[in-house]
């Protein structure tokens, strides 16, 4: 059952965002709304699984000293896809999300992952934990952009949540905004921690 | 107006109005992981100076005469013009200033992967000059990645003098460490809008 536990480590016990503290661009820069999360947090994923595969694949054939290299080559060609695609299909999110979606590249998560995990085991586990990882990130991508959403424009995924006569906290999806919440969260989720 | 003039509209909307940090959100990964100490704030801060002016001014090249009418492998070129001049930034300190190379060794690696490197040759791509019509042109593109570098590194030494003042603070350990750094981003990035309101 591996499988399973590579899975589910990503989501709560390696969270990528709260816990190891990697991708903070992406993070605060399009939790504005939870649809903009969402769709970051899945291209994510895609160029996460398939970037995991294909280094795990050819793990054995890439000489140690131009190794990251190579692996940034590779993710950089999934993540052109993902931005050609997204470009095609979803104009709207594409210009909303703009210059970070070619900027999972540099994402830390992504090599982070490649380097630790995908280097050293096998397809299917990486591609698991790849799976993982990325709805690590999603889900808290979300959950930072739920808060940011609702106190800065009263909605939920464009929903109106909050009465109409409530006066939005503009500052909520202005840049403080987001390293103030990212902030607050962190401590809630240290103190949930000491508890434990 | 005058080009030094629109020059110097360039540096202070990179430096202060549109600070690549705290209003862009790019290059906050050092930002946040390296400013801890003054000195490695500066090191860093140098380090990303430097890189940032020779990326600009390559991957201006780079765009302008050899990925004309193939922009889809506009990302793959820029990454990897980025990795192979740090590496080659690295060889050329080591051998020819081995005082500086000590103190910027370990944070050249550390530039691939900062999303303001890629970021800066990306929107350099399509940024027009103050006047709103003309594209940049290659001294542009060198300028505005070095006052880019000049912003970052403002900032990264803001943080870092107040974190070295925040060590000797009384906190609750749950703010500890990231969350209040954080929380302190976030009163900066709320002066700096201060900055928005101007109008050169």
């Amino acid at each position: 059952m591996k499988f399973f536990s590579e899975l589910t480590k990503g989501i709560i016990k390696e969270n990528p965002i709260f816990v190891i503290v990697l991708g903070m661009c992406p993070t605060l820069a399009v939790s504005t709304s939870v649809d903009n999360a969402l769709g970051m947090g899945l291209a994510a994923t895609f160029v996460l699984i398939c970037s995991n595969m294909m280094i795990s694949l050819i793990k054995g054939i890439v000489p140690a000293q131009i190794r990251i290299p190579i692996y940034i080559v590779v993710i950089a060609a999934f993540v052109s896809i993902i931005n050609m695609a997204m470009e095609a299909y979803l104009p709207d999110l594409h210009k909303a999300l703009g210059i970070f979606i070619p900027l999972i590249v540099v994402n830390c998560i992504i090599l982070g992952r490649a380097e630790a995990f995908a280097s050293k085991n096998n397809v299917l586990n990486s591609m698991a934990d790849g799976l993982g990882m990325g709805l690590g990130f999603t889900l808290s991508l979300s959950v930072v952009a739920t808060i940011r959403e609702i106190l800065g424009n009263g909605t939920w995924l464009k929903m109106q949540v909050l009465p109409s006569t409530y006066d939005p906290m503009l500052v909520a999806i202005l840049a403080p905004g987001a390293f103030i919440t990212l902030g607050l969260l962190m401590a809630v989720m240290n103190i949930i921690k000491e508890k434990n | 107006m005058g080009y030094l003039g629109q020059i110097f509209v360039m540096a202070i909307t990179a430096i202060f109005i549109q600070n690549y940090v705290l209003s862009r959100f790019l290059g906050l990964c050092p930002y946040l992981g390296v400013s801890k100490k003054i000195d490695s704030a500066f090191g860093m801060g140098m380090a990303v100076i430097f890189v940032m002016t020779l990326t600009s001014s390559i991957t201006y090249l780079i765009n302008r005469y050899l990925l004309t009418g193939m922009m889809y492998l506009q990302t793959i070129a820029f990454i990897l013009t980025i990795a192979a001049l740090v590496q080659f930034v690295e060889m050329v300190i080591q051998k020819k200033a081995p005082a500086l190379y000590k103190s910027l060794g370990v944070y050249l690696p550390l530039i691939t992967t900062n999303c303001a490197v890629l970021g800066v040759a990306i929107l350099n791509t399509t940024a027009l000059r103050p006047d709103g019509i003309t594209p940049y042109n290659f001294l542009d593109s060198t300028l505005n990645g070095f006052f880019s570098g000049v912003g970052f590194t403002v900032v990264l030494l803001a943080m870092a003098g107040i974190r070295m003042r925040l060590e000797l603070v009384n906190l609750p350990k749950s703010m500890k460490g990231m969350p209040i750094a954080l929380i302190l981003a976030g009163i900066m990035a709320l002066a700096f809008y201060g900055f928005m309101g101007f109008k050169i």
